[in-house]
């Protein structure tokens, strides 16, 4: 294989620099010592970092988003786990058609899904609950965690469960002791992109939040929409730095690439 | 079931399979379905919802041109995204897969990170940088390129911009995807043969990765034909896009039904461009899916 070329170099900088760009400009603007959005020529400062602290909308919604995540990509990953085993595992009738079903959420608009749940929640008298988001972001999440574990589950080696029951386990032992931890990776995997996904939708949750349950990507976008200002840069800047910590942890576990062959939001 | 007795499984996947099946039927399928049905309903400032069936929203959408003219610009929109993401999505992924060990880990992690950051984080960065103070006015002007500063925030031009920074990933990682499962002794045999560098790329890369290409663009044009927080930060609330719209009819306007309508109109006009664009790739690339 050859290398590549200047031109090529040059393009590839271009590119990386049209990447980060923003990300860069929302970082650099948090740490201004002004009162006023500008980058921050005259030393760093981390007055607006503080100034979160003061803002307790945007910590109850963060600590909201944090519980929300955290809930519906558990189950989600509850609900995957069996739904994966049963697809890899088996060639049944339907079984493209059982999958495509799981697969679906990511075929549908987001803002389709939010007036979905919106319509649904208010009819069935869970609009504006907690519970009602956590339901909704069950299913975006579903086909992230469907996805991974299936991964794991198809390359698992069968004959070491074949093994573990004529040794005498039960199904459930053989589950527990032999089947979970092979598929471990792929579990673990899937709930972390799903807590991500989860932590960053605002398309959907802005439909179906309220002011008592909002999430913190939707009390951002609906901050933004009043007016910008440096206190907005510093939420984003420390979500930045939250996820680059999840990120990097992903990329080691599972690899960024193998994560999201095949993905669309 | 006859298939099911191959392996075995008998009732044992559909067992499986059912906790997961009975939550998407409830709260999958029927909360569609009730979209559905609202698109059909009527609606007045005074009365509210009244669940009649009518085609009333329908006519709407159908005849005003105010509609018309927002479905258009979303389509040109998300068009122009997906056709700048592929053409600097495509050589981006190429030049990936070219560079060395360290590098390469680096720079797809950079490429792809930004998937897992937040649109608003993402967004708020660009309505940054082209606010009349913002960077890129301020070198333009600078280097004498324009005279005074240029509406990016509010314009077309800045919604595209943002929107191809937060998909292109897609179409790098689906070409990526792609370059993975090319065998480089094709490559080098066609340089032994002496083909030159282009020829090489045009004849025997490109229709290689053109799958990827085009599952990647698939992606990226759905998901900017939907794209509801970049265009209502970068967009503002006079351009309008058709997931802003339905906000707003379902937010602002509290006209449910006809929200309701313009989102059952995007989920089938969607559906259409996928299932189409779908075989399309199927038909002509059959040979390559293996």
């Amino acid at each position: 294989m050859s290398r590549n070329g200047p031109a090529a170099l040059a393009f590839h900088a271009l590119f990386i620099a049209f990447i980060l760009a923003p990300i860069v400009i929302v970082v650099a603007v948090a740490f201004t010592p002004e009162g006023y959005l500008s980058l921050p020529t005259n030393g760093l400062s981390l007055r607006w970092f503080r100034a979160i602290a003061d803002y307790p909308e945007f910590v109850r919604a963060f600590r909201d988003s944090l519980w929300l995540a955290a809930l519906s990509s558990s189950i989600a990953v509850l609900f995957a786990v069996p739904a994966a085993l049963a697809v890899a595992r088996y060639r049944f009738a339907g079984r493209e058609a059982v999958l495509a079903f799981f697969m679906s959420p990511l075929m549908i608009p987001h803002v389709v899904l939010g007036i979905a749940f919106l319509r649904f929640f208010t009819t069935i008298g869970l609009g504006g609950t907690f519970i009602g988001l956590v339901l909704s972001h069950i299913v975006i999440v579903m086909p992230f965690a469907l996805r991974l574990v299936l991964a794991a589950s198809v390359g698992m080696d069968r004959a070491i469960e074949h093994a573990a029951i004529a040794l005498g386990a039960s199904p459930f032992t053989m589950f527990r002791r032999v089947t979970l931890p092979l598929i471990l990776p792929g579990v673990v995997s899937g709930w972390v992109l799903a807590f991500i996904t989860s932590f960053d939708d605002v398309t959907m949750t802005v439909f179906i939040a309220s002011p008592s349950t909002i999430t913190l990507p939707v009390r951002m976008f609906l901050y933004i929409q009043d007016n910008i200002d440096p206190l907005v840069t510093s939420v984003s800047a420390a979500m930045i730095f939250l996820t680059a910590i999840v990120m990097v942890a992903l990329d080691r576990l599972y690899g960024l690439d193998r994560l999201f062959v095949g993905a669309g939001r | 079931m006859s298939t099911a007795e191959i392996t075995g499984g008998g009732r044992t996947p559909w067992l499986l399979a059912a906790p997961a099946l009975l939550l998407f039927a409830g709260i999958v399928v029927v909360p569609i379905v009730m979209t559905v049905l609202l698109s059909f309903h009527d609606w007045g400032q005074y009365k509210g919802i009244e669940t009649v069936i009518t085609l009333k929203n329908w006519r709407e959408i159908g005849t005003d041109s105010y509609f018309f003219e927002i479905f258009l610009r979303t389509f040109r929109i998300a068009v122009l995204v997906t056709a700048i993401s592929v053409l600097i999505g495509t050589p981006e992924a190429y030049i990936l897969n070219r560079m060395a060990s360290p590098w390469r880990g680096l720079f797809l992690v950079i490429v792809l990170g930004p998937l897992l950051i937040s649109v608003v984080a993402r967004t708020l960065g660009w309505a940054l940088l082209f606010g009349s103070t913002g960077l890129i006015n301020v070198a333009l002007v600078r280097l004498g390129i324009i005279a005074s500063p240029m509406q990016f925030l509010f314009s077309e031009t800045g919604v595209v911009i943002g929107l191809v920074h937060v998909l292109v990933p897609f179409v790098v990682i689906s070409v990526w995807a792609s370059l993975q499962r090319l065998d480089p002794q094709i490559e080098n045999a066609a340089v032994s043969l002496g083909a030159s560098g282009f020829r090489v790329l045009r004849r025997i890369v490109l229709p290689q990765v053109m799958p990827g290409i085009l599952s990647g663009a698939i992606v990226v044009f759905t998901l900017a034909a939907s794209a509801f927080a970049t265009p209502a930060i970068i967009g503002g609330r006079r351009l309008k896009v058709v997931s802003t719209l339905a906000y707003d009819e379902f937010l602002n306007t509290l006209n449910w039904p006809l929200g309701a309508a313009v989102a059952v109109l995007l989920l089938i006009g969607l559906a259409a461009i996928i299932v189409g664009s779908n075989r399309l790739v199927e038909r002509r690339y059959a040979q390559v899916f293996r």
